[in-house]
């Protein structure tokens, strides 16, 4: 069937079996490889994307279902090519991955977290990652990166005189 | 591909939805599809047909009429899980709603969905049958109300007529002093519960608790009430032997499920714990309020 996506401001048309997943849609017909393929049943948290800014697994949705609603990608965060949002940069700083596979995922489920709530308590922060599974890291630098970012990012929206 | 071919529509109205469902009978509705989609990848459902209600504004939302909160069935558990009148009005619907799934998954997930899909281990069927909470749906042009209690009857199995779409969800607000109480094994964080218990207590002024429902999830093909241990403790304070005895004596005659993940009797010994403990989680947050308040 013929649908529209929305996908990182670009609308796309597509012509996809309605049993294809948003997951595979994206990768296979957009090639926005950065949503990983886990565990395909919304336990690992690979593949979040964000909908309409909020954080899904894009695995848990069928591509027609996400017609009409704004989605992005890990591709649609950073602010021009060979940038990296504060958040990226601060997964790069605090060392917040090692092989990299959940990190799209992390950053995306992180981005919503910071969209509510720019000054998250540690709590917040592990409460908002809970669904996305890391083997590498033990969590605590992807934790730290998150903080950091925040941290960053509030500093960047206050008057340069009450910045740290 | 992983899940079998299907046709999809999605409908505006619920009418709509209901003719969809008539006109195949291997048709099933999609809501969140939390569930629904890792079955069907897994080719665990095969449904030729999927009716699409997400889109039907009238089904979401959250009112307070009266004695009574309605929850339309895709009201996101997102919204439930931040809502001031859920907060207010049924604090044991908000203690649980955060051991549904993750963030992400409740972000789409809905009430409707996860009351009708009957997991055994899921906390909102629970909360419904403790909270004698009634369901609506819609079949035939027609609008059917059916008791929680009468809803549940198997594992993933309801008395939802075929063809029928459940359209909400009405739980009774409890007026008085209210304490409440929710606990759970599970093996991870927002992994499927072992066994929950729910419990939600209502204090008079002279110190003794008038009102008492415990549930107890997970444990069994559906969620079940502790009627017998309800009625025992009816009119007492609560005191902690008296709770433990009649818990222990209402799941005698219970046989819990037997599993890969915990035995029967396993569960059996967690069910006691974890009843008596929400119960006087419950007992201990009503008695805080009745101080508040004094």
């Amino acid at each position: 069937m013929r649908i529209n996506l929305t996908v990182n401001g670009t609308e796309h048309a597509l012509e996809v079996e309605p049993r294809t997943t948003l997951l595979d849609c994206l990768r296979e017909h957009l090639g926005l490889k950065g949503a990983h393929v886990g565990c395909e049943h919304g336990v690992c948290g690979a593949c979040t994307v964000l909908f309409d800014g909020v954080a899904v697994r894009a695995c848990l949705m069928f591509a027609p279902q996400a017609e009409g609603t704004p989605i992005t990608t890990i591709e649609g965060v950073t602010p021009g090519p060979g940038e990296l949002s504060p958040l990226q940069d601060a997964f790069c700083e605090t060392h917040g991955l090692q092989c990299g596979y959940c990190t799209p995922a992390m950053i995306l489920a992180a981005h919503a977290l910071l969209a509510d709530n720019p000054d998250p308590t540690r709590d917040d922060i592990v409460e908002a990652i809970s669904g996305n599974l890391c083997r590498c890291t033990g969590y605590a630098q992807i934790i730290e990166a998150i903080a950091l970012a925040a941290d960053r990012i509030r500093g960047r929206n206050r008057p340069s005189e009450l910045r740290r | 591909m992983k899940a079998a071919p299907f046709e999809y529509f999605r409908v505006g109205a619920v009418d709509e939805a209901c003719a969809m469902l008539a006109a195949d009978e291997n048709a099933r509705v999609i809501a969140g599809g939390q569930t629904l989609v890792p079955m069907m990848v897994m080719r665990l459902a095969r449904p030729t047909r999927l009716v699409d209600i997400n889109r039907i504004a009238e089904l979401s939302y959250i009112r307070s009429d009266g004695d009574v909160i309605s929850i339309g069935a895709t009201t996101r558990q997102c919204l439930v899980e931040r809502d001031a009148r859920i907060a207010a009005n049924l604090p044991l619907l908000a203690s649980a709603i955060s051991f549904v799934g993750h963030a992400a998954t409740r972000a789409r997930g809905t009430i409707g969905g996860s009351l009708a899909n009957a997991d055994p281990a899921a906390e909102l069927p629970l909360i419904a049958i403790t909270l004698d909470a009634n369901l609506t749906y819609r079949l035939g042009g027609r609008t059917e109300k059916i008791a929680a209690r009468d809803f549940y009857i198997g594992p993933m199995t309801t008395s939802l007529p075929s063809g029928a779409v459940l359209t909400s969800v009405q739980f009774p607000k409890w007026l008085g002093k209210v304490g409440v109480g929710f606990c759970e094994v599970n093996t991870r964080r927002s992994d499927f519960a072992l066994v929950a218990a729910a419990a939600q207590v209502e204090l008079t002024d002279d110190g003794r608790f008038n009102r008492i429902a415990i549930g107890i999830g997970a444990a069994t093909d559906f969620p079940i009430r502790l009627a017998s241990a309800e009625e025992q403790l009816k009119g007492g304070t609560l005191d902690a032997l008296a709770v433990k005895g009649a818990v222990l004596e209402a799941l005698t005659d219970v046989a819990p499920l037997s599993d890969l993940h915990a035995s029967a009797e396993y569960r059996r010994r967690v069910a006691v714990s974890l009843a008596t403990r929400a119960v006087a989680d419950a007992r201990a947050h009503a008695i805080g309020k009745r101080r508040d308040a004094n």
